[in-house]
């Protein structure tokens, strides 16, 4: 059932993230922002998994640092469109692949040896790309320049518009803004198709999706390439928006562990729960972190490196508590107004 | 089945002439031999509450960090010290294990799912809990003097610890068959497995034996976790999750849930990995992938799933 408060809340969003380089000027805010895009992507990629197919991946940062790698290596090597463009296309037939193998390896046998295998191939995975070091720049990752049209030194117009400068910063935050309405919308077709039914039939009982006549194997996997290539897209963006590529940027767990959160947190099962899952997690990344570092003297629990044991426990609690995230409770809360217990 | 483990002798013997060299081929195998049985030791706890209760606990390696710490904090460099702190650390754990099962995994048995997120969401608190106790520092881990050094057979250099971790090793994986499957609480746990309702129903209390199993399971991540830190002379909070990689490549390819697998699994994957860094270092971490990805074509179950 459509919830009213949800719609409400669902339009402040998008309208905040459109207008955000106008209304809200200095680095900070433009950042969240085009962050908060990008984990768009990536929690929603990931929901196709988690919540619409019911498996549990870790690897799902790693499809994000190849992205980030393919587009940051081919600028690196010529911050051109056309090296861009096949760096993009590279990254998304390795991701494709991989994916794919590690698909058709361990949900033959049981969804169980997926969570253990992509945690296992991830990081050695990361692992790599911090010891080939002549190709990724190891630990200390790469800067590289974007094309002339993104470069903050670029200006598209010569006069401000409504008191912002619109430089390729700028360009660059519509480039991802567009590019993730995109792919939200093409993510969204495909939960309602005929193929997201499926998917949804194999979560919620896999031995009789099995006897109608679905080959499970087959849709999940297909699932999970789906979500890599999307979230190697947003690593792509990613990488545009650094000029940067490093192991932290991408291939860290602790962005596992955002992912994972903003997913739960937001509601598994519905593509608008990333929306409210990355806003949420990113906007209390970006300002409560510093408010929480106020009060560290009092306890070194406050400390902000600590930061993540209040997101793990956040998790935790949701998990138990919460299951259905923000969009199932404003959902059910609809559907209690016009079906009265 | 007692067939795979000829899979251990045969690479042995395969490496000996690639590797050329018999004193360093020999040093490369305890080496091997030693670091594979420390990921048993850690793995063997994961494999078997897996077994019994169907539970994939991603939590484990805290338990592996949270018993090398306490085995570090409690080590004097005399030599009695080392086994009163890894038993310290062992029953420290093995309490900490016992609540983690009723208050953490208890709620969500029977859901794979919300399993991995609630236990991967532990891991993390459990590691930032650690930073807050130990600190995030670097700790060196001093192993007492009696056990320092090496000693030369031949050409062949063999550390000594290393030796009394194949030891300790092959006297658990002993001791853990024989009491599977020669005692009566082992048959317990065994028709545990394939019927709990049956053995409920006989009178049993299968809480209790749950309860212990992952009490148990936790203790053998801690006596891990404290023989690795003394192994590598250094521990920081990071060192658990680290190791996991490791223990669900194992746990995997030998099958989720049987001890035997997984001790073999361990054995073969540390030797293959000791192999291949002395070939190619940085390839080496690869090789465990591999190992991984040609057993699962093999045996989609693992080798003795």
């Amino acid at each position: 059932m459509r919830s009213r408060p949800l719609a409400l809340l669902l339009a402040a969003i998008l309208l905040g993230l459109a207008t955000t380089p106008f209304i809200l000027h200095g680095a900070q805010a433009i950042n969240a922002a085009a962050h908060i895009c990008i984990f768009i992507l990536l929690v929603a990629s990931y929901d196709l998994l988690l919540g619409y197919t019911g498996v549990v991946s870790f690897a799902h940062t790693m499809f994000f640092g190849i992205g980030g790698y393919g587009a940051g290596l081919a600028l690196a090597f010529s911050p051109s469109w056309p090296s861009l463009a096949l760096g993009i296309a590279a990254a998304l037939l390795l991701s494709g692949l991989l994916s794919m193998v590690i698909g058709l390896l361990s949900l033959r046998v049981r969804a169980l040896f997926f969570a253990m295998i992509t945690l296992a191939v991830a990081a050695v995975f990361a692992e790599l790309a911090s010891r080939l070091s002549w190709l990724t720049g190891g630990e200390d990752g790469k800067s590289f320049e974007v094309p002339e049209l993104l470069r903050a030194s670029f200006r598209l117009l010569p006069d401000r518009l409504f008191g912002t400068v619109i430089n390729g910063k700028v360009v660059t935050y519509y480039l991802i803004f567009a590019a993730t309405c995109l792919l939200f919308l093409l993510l969204l077709r495909l939960v309602n198709s005929p193929f997201g039914r499926v998917l949804q039939a194999i979560r919620e009982n896999e031995f009789r999706a099995e006897a109608i006549g679905y080959r499970t194997a087959y849709y999940r996997t297909a699932a999970s390439a789906v979500a890599a290539m999307v979230a190697t897209l947003g690593g792509v963006l990613l990488s545009l928006w650094l000029r940067y590529i490093g192991p932290d940027s991408t291939l860290s767990f602790d962005i596992m562990i955002d992912v994972l959160l903003m997913t739960v947190i937001g509601g598994t099962g519905s593509l608008y729960g990333s929306i409210i899952g990355a806003t949420l997690i990113v906007i209390a990344q970006t300002y409560l972190r510093d408010a929480l570092s106020g009060l560290q003297d009092l306890t070194p629990l406050a400390n902000p490196d600590r930061w993540r044991l209040w997101l793990g426990l956040i998790f935790i609690f949701c998990v138990y508590l919460f299951p259905e995230g923000i969009v199932g409770k404003l959902r059910a809360m609809a559907n209690r107004k016009i079906l009265p217990p | 089945m007692r067939k795979t483990y000829a899979i251990l002798p045969a690479l042995m013997l395969l490496a000996l002439p690639l590797v050329g060299n018999p004193a360093s081929w020999a040093t490369l195998t305890v080496a091997g031999l030693a670091m594979g049985m420390m990921t048993f030791i850690m793995a063997s706890g994961l494999t078997l509450i897996f077994g019994l209760m169907g539970v994939l606990t991603f939590a484990h390696g805290a338990f592996v960090t949270f018993g090398a710490f306490v085995a570090a904090s409690l080590l004097t460099p005399d030599l009695a010290m080392l086994p009163l702190a890894l038993l310290a650390a062992m029953a420290a754990a093995a309490v900490l294990g016992a609540l983690f099962e009723r208050v953490i995994v208890k709620p969500v048995y029977g859901q794979h799912t919300k399993q991995i997120l609630i236990t991967m969401g532990a891991m993390v608190v459990a590691e930032q809990l650690i930073i807050v106790v130990w600190g995030a520092d670097q700790r060196m881990v001093e192993l007492p003097p009696l056990l320092k050094g090496s000693f030369l057979v031949g050409d062949a250099t063999f550390e000594r610890f290393r030796l009394l971790v194949v030891a300790i090793g092959l006297a658990l994986y002993a001791a853990l068959h024989l009491a599977l499957n020669r005692t009566r609480l082992g048959l317990l746990v065994r028709a545990g497995v394939e019927h709990p309702e049956m053995v409920e129903a006989l009178g049993y209390r299968i809480k209790l034996v749950f309860i212990a199993i992952f009490a148990l399971g936790s203790a053998l991540a801690a006596l891990g976790g404290g023989l690795w830190a003394l192994y590598r002379g250094q521990l920081t909070a990071s060192l658990g999750a680290e190791r996991m990689i490791d223990i669900f490549i194992v746990v995997i390819v030998g099958g989720l849930g049987s001890l035997g697998g997984c001790f073999i699994a361990a054995l073969l994957a540390a030797l293959l990995f000791n192999y291949t860094s002395y070939f190619a270092p940085s390839l080496a971490s690869l090789s465990e992938v591999i190992l991984l990805i040609v057993v699962l074509l093999w045996r989609p179950r693992g080798l003795m799933g």
